[in-house]
């Protein structure tokens, strides 16, 4: 048998909350996929949407680069807010 | 456990520094992630490991569809079909989970049907009474519980979060079993013997479970280190059966070993030499069902082939239609 196509599973647990990876499953379509991934990961009720996506279809950063790739945001400790110090008086900005 | 007959795996040469990188990151409780470097043997164990994990959630269904057509009352076949369906979800998670390793489905189905993968030797056993679903749900699905819950913090990410989702779903399977026993248990004379009966024959089988002896586990060492696993074999096994012997005395049923008894220096129970015979043995092939099972599996493949090729066509159909 040819494999079938590899898909991923998001599925975001209540209305408000970010989807999120689950896991993955195999299918021929991606409605077959969404079906399946119903059968799979929400068999109690753990989720009120499910996305799938096919798995080629992600682009992932390399990890072994992981350093240099997100390197530019290291030196900018000034975008966070405990960079600034507040006198006693303010400290609840 | 449901990786019992595990061997080792052996490594090529690879460079100390990317090793010792990799150790030092497992010693931090950091996750390895699919893309992530990884020493060759540390990726064949986990294929090994996780594969027969699988293979295990998936013939373990087998032994308890043996009693879905005879379940006592609609309900409790309501409530087996559910945990039958969870093992196959279980499956799922873990050959999903493997194939971030570089694996292919079908690779790994065919190992089980061609009878090079293994699976755990517990499914070997025949289900020859009622309260041995009883039984099963009990002692195999506690055991199974006992090992996949430190499994939650195995180092590789995706086994360890597929093992999340597992254990949040296993402890409805263990009460459902020790309520059959119990009721049971409660019930006629023949009944209670029938429980009693029924922990007899899966009792030495569900310590079996947890694998071969520290002393005759070489792979154990270095399956620790990497922090695949988090407790050896007998310090798991050991842990079963302090929290099973209080259970199985609360229902008034008899533990099958005679020299079982509270040791209180150690604060655990002794217990009896295993038959590691009849372990080698039923992994070797040659237990009550070990032909039965891989005949049922093979069967089940075939004869849903239709249904995958059916599959394929209506995609394909599907898009020729849009062309
Ligand atoms: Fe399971
Ligand atoms: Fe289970």
């Amino acid at each position: 048998m040819s494999e079938m196509k590899l898909y991923e599973v998001f599925i975001r647990a209540k209305s408000g909350l970010n989807h999120r990876h689950v896991g993955s499953l195999h299918a021929s379509d991606a409605e077959m996929a969404l079906m399946n991934a119903r059968d799979v990961y929400t068999r109690r009720k753990e989720g009120v949407s499910i996305w799938v996506v096919e798995s080629c279809h992600i682009t992932a950063s390399n990890p072994e680069h992981e350093h240099e790739w997100f390197d530019p945001a290291e030196d900018k400790v000034y975008r966070h807010p405990t960079f600034y110090p507040l006198d006693k008086e303010v400290e609840n900005m | 456990m449901y990786s019992q007959g595990l061997t080792d795996a052996k490594g090529g040469d690879e460079p100390a520094e990317l090793l010792a990188e990799f150790q030092a990151k497992i010693d931090r409780e950091e996750k390895i992630e699919p893309r992530d470097w990884m020493p060759e043997a540390y990726r064949k164990t986990l294929i090994r490991q996780m594969s027969q994990h699988a293979h295990s959630e998936i013939v373990g269904q087998l032994p308890e569809g043996n009693w879905v057509t005879r379940a006592p009352s609609l309900k409790r076949k309501m409530i087996l079909l559910a945990k039958i369906q969870d093992e196959a979800g279980h499956g799922l998670y873990i050959y999903s989970a493997t194939e971030t390793l570089g694996v292919t489905r079908d690779q790994l189905n065919d190992e089980l049907l061609t009878g090079k993968a293994k699976y755990s030797s517990i499914f070997n056993y025949p289900t020859l009474s009622w309260a041995d679903i009883g039984a099963v749900g009990w002692l195999v699905d506690g055991a199974a519980i006992m090992n996949q819950v430190p499994l939650c913090r195995t180092s590789y990410g995706p086994y360890s979060r597929s093992m999340i989702r597992i254990c949040k779903e296993e402890s409805f399977h263990q009460r459902q079993g020790y309520e059959i026993m119990t009721v049971l248990a409660r019930g006629s004379k023949e009944q209670k013997d029938m429980a009693q009966r029924a922990l007899n024959r899966f009792w030495w089988p569900s310590l079996m479970m947890f694998g071969p002896s520290d002393k005759d586990s070489k792979h154990s060492e270095q399956s620790m280190k990497w922090k695949i696993k988090r407790f050896t074999n007998d310090e798991l096994r050991q842990k079963f059966i302090d929290a099973t012997v209080p259970q199985a005395e609360h229902l008034g049923l008899t533990v099958p070993d005679p020299e079982l008894k509270w040791n209180e220096q150690t604060g655990h129970y002794d217990h009896g030499e295993i038959d590691w015979n009849e372990f080698v043995n039923v992994i070797k092939g040659n237990g009550p069902c070990n032909k039965e099972r891989m005949q049922a599996r093979i069967k089940a493949h075939e004869e849903g082939a239709w249904v995958r090729e059916a599959a394929q066509q209506y995609h394909a159909n599907k898009k020729s239609e849009a062309a």
